[in-house]
């Protein structure tokens, strides 16, 4: 068994939340020849954590997440427990 | 009134505060982030800077550090607690204010004075101005384009905490005078004996410095005793 388990975060800003750097990379792209019509940039975050029970495990990531690691306001947030 | 003035890792604007609230007739000292007692003291400033590196999300390591407890505690017993800049970042991350600073809409640090149109005196950022005038104050941030969800927005307007918005030089506000994008030019939001402001009034406090207009904005601050209900 693994000394520990990884799990990935992904934290994304709300459609209804405007990302400049994004809608900068996507004008860039465009000039380059690209066709691409919208790019978001979002945050990725993996944790290392004990091994155990995957709900237990998401229960205290859900809660890491909702204190500190996204902001409710602005983000929403994604748990990939890695098996 | 004595205020704490809160020095976290990366604040950068604390002396500012202390100098020009001392200059204005006013009591204050430094206090280190990992205090936890803030008897001593019935007001509050989180000055701007780079708290805790800006990491995660500006304000959002802040948030936690040990003195936000006392800060919390300072708050609800109805003592003023004001945050500029970064400061203001932290006040909305602990719940203390509504909405997120975001990214500047040009994605440029933003540094040079603006103009602020006072739209409220119901603040303790306000209460000694009037309506209608029209301040020239440094803005200073990367982070200042302010939002907060529809119904928010929405209770936030109807019911007149938004002290001050950006305009020009004449008071207009529309969006060709917005420097950051902040939702409807907000500048600073109020809640009740909280408040947060973008720009920063400590640097606009005597005329050598280009403006003497953050004046009256730190003086309305000292002027709002606790609980009074602003």
């Amino acid at each position: 068994m693994a000394d520990t388990t990884t799990v990935t975060v992904n934290i994304r800003r709300r459609p209804s939340i405007s990302d400049p750097q994004g809608a900068t990379v996507a004008r860039a792209l465009r000039d380059l020849g690209h066709n691409v019509s919208d790019v978001r940039i979002d945050k990725t975050i993996e944790l290392q954590v004990p091994p155990g029970d995957p709900d237990s495990i998401r229960a205290a990531v859900t809660e890491m997440c909702e204190k500190l690691l996204a902001n409710p306001v602005m983000e929403d947030f994604e748990i990939v427990i890695n098996p | 009134m004595k205020t704490a003035v809160v020095v976290f890792p990366g604040s950068n604007c604390e002396h500012d505060v202390v100098y020009a609230l001392e200059g204005l007739g006013g009591s204050a000292d430094l206090v280190w982030h990992r205090d936890t007692d803030l008897s001593g003291y019935d007001s509050v400033v989180l000055p701007g800077g780079f708290a805790h590196g800006d990491y995660l999300r500006t304000g959002a390591i802040a948030r936690f550090s040990p003195v936000m407890a006392e800060v919390n505690r300072l708050a609800a017993s109805g003592a003023p607690v004001l945050g500029i800049c970064n400061g203001f970042q932290i006040l909305c991350e602990a719940g203390l204010l509504p909405g997120v600073l975001l990214q500047n809409r040009d994605l440029k640090f933003i540094c040079k004075p603006i103009h602020l149109r006072v739209e409220s005196t119901n603040s303790i950022l306000t209460r000694a101005a009037h309506v209608g005038d029209v301040l020239e104050i440094p803005l200073n941030s990367y982070e200042g384009n302010f939002t907060a969800a529809p119904d928010e927005l929405a209770s936030l307007e109807s019911a007149g905490q938004v002290p001050l918005r950006y305009s020009d030089a004449s008071g207009s506000v529309d969006e060709t005078n917005n420097p950051n994008g902040s939702t409807n030019n907000i500048a600073a939001v109020s809640s009740g004996n909280v408040a947060g402001i973008m720009p920063h009034p400590e640097r606009a406090i005597e005329s050598i410095l280009g403006s003497a207009d953050g004046r009256i904005l730190l003086e309305s601050f000292l002027q709002s005793k606790v609980s009074s209900h602003v």
